[in-house]
């Protein structure tokens, strides 16, 4: 039964990504594409704890923080370079 | 016990799947950024929250080891969702703001945060940075 829905899962999360590169690709202005690539991270990391316990082991769990950090750290830097010009002050 | 256990991380699962999907569907398909913000920052959190839920679940039943990495991304998610959402709608208010869009009245003294600066103590009158303020007192 697991094996199903972590099909459906996978499923769902591909089809979410595929939806984001969508909007990344068109999104009419630059907060869509940054919006776009934030909601992109996510569903990477769905899919890395999901690939996690398919496999039964817990190494994909750091990469998900990572990825997480990464992830959070890079909109705030679009969105700093936008609103700024500027990243660091 | 076992099926019991595999029913539940089977629905937690498929929850997540369902808003995940929901999150991306809506960030495609609404109108404009104000309304796309919705679909990522919720619904999208919320399905990624219950697929680390069920990997909790999954790596106690399985291995019986309880690991923490997990709620340590869900509580990392859960804080910066909000963040970068504010950020972004103040970058696109930025960029595209009151010339474009038909922002509402603010409700209080000061005007949206990136055109008006906020009202500091010792300033009496809130100076408007570059335009003039709308609401009529």
């Amino acid at each position: 039964m697991i094996t199903y829905a972590l099909f459906f899962g996978f499923a769902c999360f591909a089809l979410g990504l595929l939806l984001n590169l969508y909007r990344l690709a068109k999104g009419p202005s630059v907060a869509d594409r940054v919006l776009a690539l934030d909601t992109m991270v996510i569903n990477g990391i769905a899919l890395l704890v999901l690939y996690g316990v398919a496999q039964g082991t817990a190494v994909y769990f750091e990469a998900a923080l990572l990825f997480a950090m990464v992830g959070f750290i890079t909109t705030v830097a679009f969105c700093r370079f936008i609103l700024r010009g500027d990243i660091i002050e | 016990m076992d099926w019991l256990v595999e029913l539940l991380l089977s629905a937690v699962i498929v929850f997540g799947g369902i808003f995940g999907l929901v999150g991306s569907y809506g960030l495609a398909k609404l109108p404009d950024l104000m309304s796309r913000l919705h679909g990522p920052t919720k619904a999208t959190t919320l399905g990624v929250g219950s697929v680390l839920i069920a990997s909790i679940i999954f790596m106690l039943w399985d291995q019986s080891t309880l690991t923490v990495h997990e709620l340590l991304i869900t509580i990392f998610l859960f804080l910066t969702a909000p963040i970068t959402a504010n950020f972004i709608a103040k970058s696109f208010l930025h960029r595209h703001g009151q010339s474009e869009l038909k922002l509402p009245e603010t409700g209080s003294e000061c005007g949206w945060a990136s055109f008006d600066k906020p009202p500091s103590a010792d300033d009496d009158e809130p100076s408007s940075l570059t335009i003039p303020r709308r609401h009529g007192k």
